[in-house]
């Protein structure tokens, strides 16, 4: 493991630079044939709709893959990532235009731990929704 | 309806190994737009002390949720999956999957549960290299909706 990051120099409460996502149908698509993915919700929207969704509604391990990049950008190496757990609260709503949603995603150390890792809190939004719950990943520092 | 209590703790056999390749975890890379060059580089992996390209954390998802079909399609236990959602996932990593890995999942039963009508079943995956030695486990959480639940990825 080679990380960017120093266990010394982060402490409880240290944020990790937020970034947003957007998503579109497209994108969707796509991750559905790299996924292996390829339930109808996530693009079709007549099917989303008579099941009880509000539209075509994103992966959610789509959501979790594009939180999780706040951490492996932060540290470089994705493979310092020991622990990763999320709980889909509320889906992603992809409308079928050229925007599509944004998934925005910011995080803070929670806590440290033993062997140079820490905790990281995650907090993932999306049209104002936390879409992600319980999101914590536990990544070795340097 | 409530699923059969007496398949919490089942386990079914290791599943075929699935060979991970470089292509396929750069194509994974590409669609969730990730251009860590631990990805697609295998220089830059190596330069993080890894012996090849490396797969983003979520990937694995598509290896064992594929063995959990065993599960969730065993017609013995009669679970509905037009009505399920995923609820919660987590991974435990030893390390990171990579290209060249041939991964074999074991899947078991956890946990059954019925909450406000809906049936709520915890289902582990062991992953292990050819070797026999452990990558990663995965636990996903399966929820089969009632009519007017709310909640989870849809």
């Amino acid at each position: 493991m080679t990380t960017k990051i120093a266990y010394d120099d982060v402490e409880v409460g240290t944020e990790l630079p937020a970034q947003s996502f957007p998503v579109t149908r497209a994108t969707l698509v796509r991750y559905a044939g790299a996924s292996g993915d390829f339930n109808p919700i996530h693009w079709n929207e007549k099917f989303a709709k008579e099941v009880g969704l509000p539209d075509v509604i994103a992966h959610g391990m789509f959501t979790m893959a594009e939180a999780i990049r706040v951490v492996t950008d932060w540290t470089g190496d994705p493979g310092a990532v020991v622990e990763y757990g999320v709980r889909f609260t509320k889906p992603v709503v992809v409308p079928n235009d050229d925007q599509g949603a944004l998934i925005e995603v910011s995080g803070k150390v929670a806590a440290k731990l033993d062997d140079n890792t820490v905790r990281v809190d995650l907090t993932a939004m999306s049209d104002g929704k936390k879409v992600l719950g319980m999101s914590r990943a536990v990544v070795r520092l340097a | 309806m409530a699923l059969d209590q007496s398949f919490v703790g089942r386990t079914y056999p290791p599943t075929e190994p699935y060979e991970v390749g470089r292509e396929k975890i750069r194509e994974f890379a590409e669609a969730v737009g990730d251009a860590n060059p631990a990805y697609t580089d295998a220089e830059a992996a190596e330069a993080l002390g890894h012996p090849d390209v490396i797969a983003p954390p979520t990937f694995v998802f598509s290896i064992t949720f594929r063995a959990a079909g065993q599960v969730v399609e065993d017609p013995q236990l009669g679970l509905d999956y037009s009505r399920v959602v995923h609820g919660d996932q987590r991974f435990v990593y030893t390390r990171p999957v990579r290209a060249g890995d041939r991964l074999s999942v074991v899947s078991t039963i956890e946990s059954i549960k019925s909450l406000a009508g809906n049936d709520v079943l915890d289902v582990r995956g062991e992953v292990r290299d050819e070797a026999g030695e452990h990558v990663v486990t995965a636990w996903t959480k399966l929820v089969a909706r009632a009519a007017d639940a709310e909640g989870g990825e849809g």
